[in-house]
């Protein structure tokens, strides 16, 4: 071997638990953080909080969708639910939840003791909770045609001319503008920061080929953030002084063009997707290898999916633009390009199939969790190359079926994917592990929830079924395939209030996890649980991709086959 | 291959933590060029679509003079690097106050320009496609020409209360290279606005 020395990573003595301290304390400690794992939580805690706000608005949807001609909230509510749950759950649930894994595990996992910006990640942060609050301040401030208190209502992708002066009264779609044009501030904030981080705070021996694949990962999201969010802020700038200076970009009746819209928001909307996702992906690629006990399978082929889906995210947008009426070149185009992102996003599926190929499977929530997850992929991945047919889409665009695919992604990959992480990880952040009982109630009826909800929401799209109608005649033959969806929507949010449950439950009296509850490989699970502020004493050095295999295994550690 | 632990004490930062500001920096441009690339996207696709005048070939002049200065600044900000780096701190504040000033030119330039356009040939952002996209993309690179001033003059003002040192010009460089990003920005709108969609 090249090097000489074997890793030691610093297992020092459990620190004392925090002692308790005047409230007021506490929380100024929390409000002035520059701590990587605190905003981590605060991240993570944020878009938990929104994640049952968005579920909310999706529930009132849901009850005035379960039956036929039913007027339980006025079309106009109806609107804002819709516009509200959309916006919520991208930008103020999936993305925070994102960011907090990205901010408490990438540093940790590399070997670091922060952040490459601390000070810039407190900044992100707080930019994006304010961007929350002014999105939500519209139910109280943003006055509009429906009388006092009015929440945007033009749908997640604002299509124009909705959003123009003439057709959107009031000021809610400023909240919307302006909420999302200062979170996504703080969205390429953080993002700046986790791809600096990964690059430049790696601890000794840390080659960038032995990165754990959550960071990869993590680097190729926060790549994208830069590339595509932007995107999106200049639209929303764009939008702005068509609002307010009496611009043209979007204003038909002077030449621009209702289609640049749409344009500008699917060149971010589409890699916002994979922006989620791909941090879902290094959770799994994280927890399946630790609970089959097996290193991950292609290792090589999984990062280079990873790079080869960044890339290939950014070429895709269109697919949501068939029904527009592009040219055939255009259609040809995002076609194959879309047809083409599969093939990466199935080399991943094979890999995490591989690992558990052989492995001894620990059937931990966490793992339950990740299986499904594979699985939906699997699913949500098939119906994605139905959509990207041209004239299959043409069809289906702007169906229920197009909902429930891409639910099947958000819900059915990224939302399974947190919560594995969320039993993954809990026992590092807090030092007490989640009741396991529980996490397989969650897991169970969850699991049933969302198969309700979503494999029969496909049907009445298929049966014709529009997306955002307010209510359906009895005589189309939608109602009873709603009213399962609701039913599963109800089973999906008993669940997660089992997860709210269990997490304060465990907080105060789970079973202390120690050091490292799941015999795990990678960096975090060297130092305590929770960690000093610090991470690491000493800065671990490592040689091969698994530092704690190498370490409980001397005998035959993994850097003499790397 | 023995399994003793050889533990450094305290190491004062890993590797290639040296390398996180230009990283960064480097990051912010590739946010900010996307930023800029949709705005030409949108000069490019409405260029020729207005549907009143004034259009571009009756009002605009290309801006010899104002260009000249800002690509002038580059060269003034590279001699101020070079001089901190070398530890000549008087010839530091010079070359960086030129710096300053030729933006500040820059930016009187464009406002002349600006004056001209709305109250001579009655060009306002209102008018047409042609208003809208050109005060923009025009004005969002005047922007953050502003803030390029604002910074730089932070760091003059640190200069003259003698703050700033040769350890600085680590730091400073990454600076430097958001004025650079600043300057080749306004190459790509030159050649787009006066040139190519002219």
């Amino acid at each position: 071997m090249a090097e000489a020395q074997p890793i030691v990573p610093p297992l020092i003595v459990s620190p004392e638990r925090e002692a308790s301290r005047p409230f007021v304390q506490t929380l100024h400690g929390w409000i002035v953080t520059v701590d990587h794992k605190r905003l981590g939580v605060m991240y993570f805690s944020y878009g938990i909080l929104f994640l049952v706000v968005g579920g909310i608005e999706a529930m009132i949807m849901r009850a005035q969708l379960a039956v036929a001609n039913n007027h339980l909230v006025s079309p106009e509510t109806f609107n804002q639910m819709f516009t509200m749950h959309g916006t919520t759950m991208i930008f103020f649930a999936a993305m925070p939840i994102v960011f907090g894994f990205g901010n408490y595990c990438v540093p940790i996992m590399i070997g670091a003791r922060d952040m490459a910006f601390p000070r810039l990640n407190a900044f992100g942060f707080w930019m994006s909770a304010l961007g929350g609050i002014i999105l939500y301040f519209s139910f109280i401030g943003g006055f509009g045609l429906y009388g006092a208190g009015s929440a945007p209502d033009v749908g997640w992708f604002a299509y124009a001319p909705l959003t123009s002066r003439a057709f959107s009264v009031g000021h809610s779609t400023d909240y919307w503008i302006v909420g999302l044009l200062v979170s996504g501030f703080g969205s390429i904030a953080t993002g700046l920061n986790i791809l600096t981080t990964a690059l430049c705070m790696r601890c000794p021996g840390m080659k960038l080929n032995r990165l754990p694949l959550m960071v990869w990962m993590n680097v190729v999201t926060s790549f994208l953030v830069l590339v595509a969010v932007s995107p999106l802020t200049a639209a929303q700038i764009m939008l702005l002084i068509d609002r307010y200076l009496g611009g043209h970009f979007f204003d038909t009746q002077a030449g621009g063009s209702a289609v640049i819209w749409m344009h500008f928001f699917w060149v971010f909307g589409h890699p916002e997707v994979y922006i989620l996702v791909l941090p879902a992906f290094g959770i799994l690629s994280e927890v399946i290898p630790v609970f089959s006990r097996k290193p991950i399978f292609g290792y090589n082929a999984m990062v280079g999916a990873t790079i080869a889906i960044g890339f290939i995210s950014l070429t895709v947008w269109a697919h949501h633009m068939f029904t527009v009426g592009m040219t055939s070149y255009a259609n040809a185009f995002f076609v194959a390009s879309t047809s083409a992102i599969a093939v990466p996003t199935g080399i991943k599926i094979f890999n995490w199939v591989g690992t558990m190929w052989g492995g001894k499977i620990r059937f931990k929530t966490p793992m339950l969790f990740c299986l499904a997850a594979v699985a939906q992929m699997l699913i949500a991945g098939l119906t994605g190359i139905m959509l990207s047919a041209a004239p299959f889409n043409w069809q289906l665009s702007g169906s229920y079926f197009v909902v429930a695919h891409f639910h099947y992604v958000i819900v059915g990959v990224i939302v399974f994917g947190t919560f594995a992480g969320i039993y993954y990880w809990f026992p590092k952040v807090t030092g007490r592990m989640l009741s396991d009982t529980l996490g397989k109630w969650h897991f169970w009826l969850f699991l049933i929830g969302f198969h309700l909800t979503f494999d029969f929401m496909h049907i009445p799209g298929l049966l014709g079924m529009p997306r955002r109608i307010y209510t359906y005649d009895a005589s189309r033959g939608w109602e009873g395939w709603n009213i399962i969806v609701s039913i599963g929507a109800a089973c999906q949010a008993i669940a997660v209030l089992i997860l709210v449950i269990n997490v304060i439950w465990s907080l105060y009296k789970g079973r202390e996890a120690g050091n490292d509850p799941w015999d795990a490989w990678t960096l975090e699970w060297a130092t305590t649980s929770p960690p000093p502020a610090y991470n690491f004493a000493e800065l671990p050095e490592v040689r091969s991709r698994r530092p704690l295999w190498d370490l409980k295994h001397p005998e035959d550690p993994d850097w003499k086959y790397e | 291959m023995a399994a003793a632990s050889i533990a450094v004490p305290h190491p004062q930062s890993p590797p290639y933590a040296h390398y996180r500001g230009k990283i960064g920096m480097w990051c912010l441009i590739i946010a900010e060029s996307s930023i800029f690339l949709i705005f030409v996207v949108a000069y490019l696709y409405y260029a020729g679509k207005s549907l009143s005048g004034p259009t571009p070939a009756q009002v605009l002049d290309v801006p010899i003079f104002n260009s000249i200065c800002l690509f002038s600044s580059s060269l003034t900000i590279v001699l101020a690097e070079r001089a901190l780096h070398s530890g000549n701190i008087k010839r530091f504040g010079l070359c960086w106050f030129l710096t300053i000033a030729l933006g500040v030119i820059f930016l009187v330039g464009t406002g002349r320009e600006w004056y001209h356009l709305i109250y001579d040939d009655g060009l306002t952002i209102k008018t047409n496609l042609f208003g809208t996209t050109f005060y923009s993309l025009v004005g969002l690179h005047a922007f953050h020409v502003t803030v390029g001033i604002i910074g730089l003059t932070i760091i003059l003002l640190l200069t003259l209360a003698g703050t700033v040192r040769q350890e600085h010009s680590y730091r400073v460089s990454v600076f430097s290279m958001y004025w650079h990003f600043v300057d080749v920005v306004w190459v790509v709108v030159l050649s787009v606005v006066y040139f190519i969609a002219r």
